[in-house]
C-alpha cells in the first residue's frame, strides 16, 4: 500500500507530462474552424475585376474549390502569392478569391503587377463575409467539395509544402467523391 | 448609469436606443474574447476585427437579437474560443471544477493521515508503556 500512495505524485506528474508534450506542441492562436463539416457560407459579392457581374458561394460548389482570403495590406499574402499562381497553373482545384477589407484601386493594381491566379475574387470591402467565414487572420484558405461542404480551413500563409503535404492529398480525396 | 460615460466615450460612434441596450453591449463585449488579440476582449482590443466585431453586436443588439443570439451568432462563426468565459460542459468540467476537487482531495489525504497518526499513537501506549505512564502521571 505504501509504495502506491509513494508512487502517486509520480503518476500525477507522468500524466501532467503526457498533457504538456500535446498541449505544448500546438499553436493555440490557430483556432479550429466550426465551419468545417457545414455548408459554405452563403454570400454574394461584385466580382474584383468585373464589377457587373457576382461571385455567390453556389460558384464554389460542383466541384472543388479553393477559397483564399487575402488583401494588399497582408504581407503574408505576398509570401504564399507564387504558391497561389503554381496551384491555378496546376489547373487541379478551382481557386477563388476572397479580397478582404481592401480597395479596389489597390487590389486591382496588386494583381496588375503579381499576376491574378484566381478564376474570381469576390470584392469584401467591408468583412461583412469574412465574419461569416469566421476569418480573423489573413490569409486564409478554406477547401470546400463539390457539394458545397467545408472541408479544411489553412490559417496563415499557405506554403508549397502545406499545399503538397496536405491541401493536394484531401483536393484528390474530393475530387474522387460523387458530386 | 456609471457605464454609459464610459461607453460612449470609447465608441462615440454607436447611438445606443436605451441605457439598457448599452449595458448590455458593454456586458456582451467584455464576455467576448478579440481573436486578433487574443488576450483582451472585445470591449478593451483596438484591433481592426474587433472592431467590426463590435459593430455586428451593436447591429444585432439594435434588431433586438437576444444575448443568447448574439454569443450564439459568433460562436457560429468563430467557435467557443471566442467566449472569453468558458462555458460548464462536459469537456470543461475539469477545467471548472478541477481545483477544487483537487483542495477536497488534498484535504481527505489530509484528514486520513492525521487520523491514521493519533490512532497508532494510541495503539503504542497500551500495553506495559501505559502503565509505566499511568503510574508517572499519578505521582503528580
Amino acid at each position: 500500500m505504501k509504495r502506491v500512495v509513494f508512487l502517486l505524485p509520480f503518476g500525477i506528474f507522468m500524466i501532467l507530462v503526457g498533457f504538456f508534450a500535446f498541449g505544448l506542441r500546438t499553436d493555440p492562436s490557430r483556432l479550429p474552424s466550426p465551419l468545417i463539416g457545414g455548408p459554405a457560407p452563403p454570400f454574394e459579392l461584385p466580382n474584383l475585376t468585373q464589377p457587373e457581374q457576382r461571385i455567390t458561394a453556389a460558384d464554389l460548389t460542383g466541384k472543388v474549390s479553393l477559397l483564399n482570403v487575402w488583401a494588399t495590406w497582408c504581407t503574408a499574402c505576398m509570401q504564399e502569392h507564387p504558391v497561389l499562381m503554381k496551384i491555378a497553373e496546376g489547373g487541379e482545384v478551382a481557386l477563388y478569391g476572397l479580397d478582404y477589407k481592401d480597395k479596389r484601386e489597390d487590389a486591382l493594381a496588386w494583381l496588375n503587377k503579381l499576376g491574378d491566379p484566381y478564376l474570381g475574387s469576390a470584392f469584401d470591402s467591408d468583412g461583412r463575409v469574412g465574419i461569416d467565414w469566421g476569418v480573423y487572420g489573413t490569409p486564409e484558405t478554406f477547401v470546400i467539395d463539390k457539394a458545397g461542404t467545408v472541408r479544411y480551413k489553412h490559417i496563415g500563409p499557405l506554403s508549397w509544402e502545406d499545399w503538397n503535404q496536405t491541401l493536394l492529398p484531401l483536393v484528390r480525396e474530393l475530387q474522387a467523391e460523387k458530386g | 448609469m456609471v457605464f454609459s460615460g464610459i461607453v460612449r466615450a470609447e465608441h462615440p460612434q454607436f447611438s445606443f436606443a436605451s441605457p439598457d441596450q448599452e449595458q448590455r453591449f458593454l456586458e456582451l463585449t467584455k464576455e467576448l474574447r478579440c481573436l486578433v488579440c487574443q488576450n483582451q476582449s472585445l470591449a478593451d482590443s483596438k484591433a481592426g476585427l474587433a472592431d467590426d466585431l463590435r459593430k455586428e453586436v451593436f447591429r444585432l443588439l439594435q434588431e433586438g437579437a437576444s444575448d443568447q443570439a448574439i454569443v450564439d451568432f459568433l460562436v457560429q462563426r468563430y467557435g467557443e474560443f471566442v467566449l472569453y468565459k468558458p462555458r460548464v460542459k462536459p469537456a470543461t468540467y475539469a477545467l471548472w471544477y478541477g481545483p477544487a476537487a483537487f483542495l477536497l482531495l488534498g484535504a481527505l489525504a489530509l484528514f486520513i493521515l492525521i487520523r491514521r497518526r493519533a490512532k497508532k499513537a494510541v495503539i503504542a501506549l497500551s500495553g506495559p508503556q501505559a502503565e509505566q505512564v499511568r503510574r508517572l502521571l499519578d505521582q503528580d
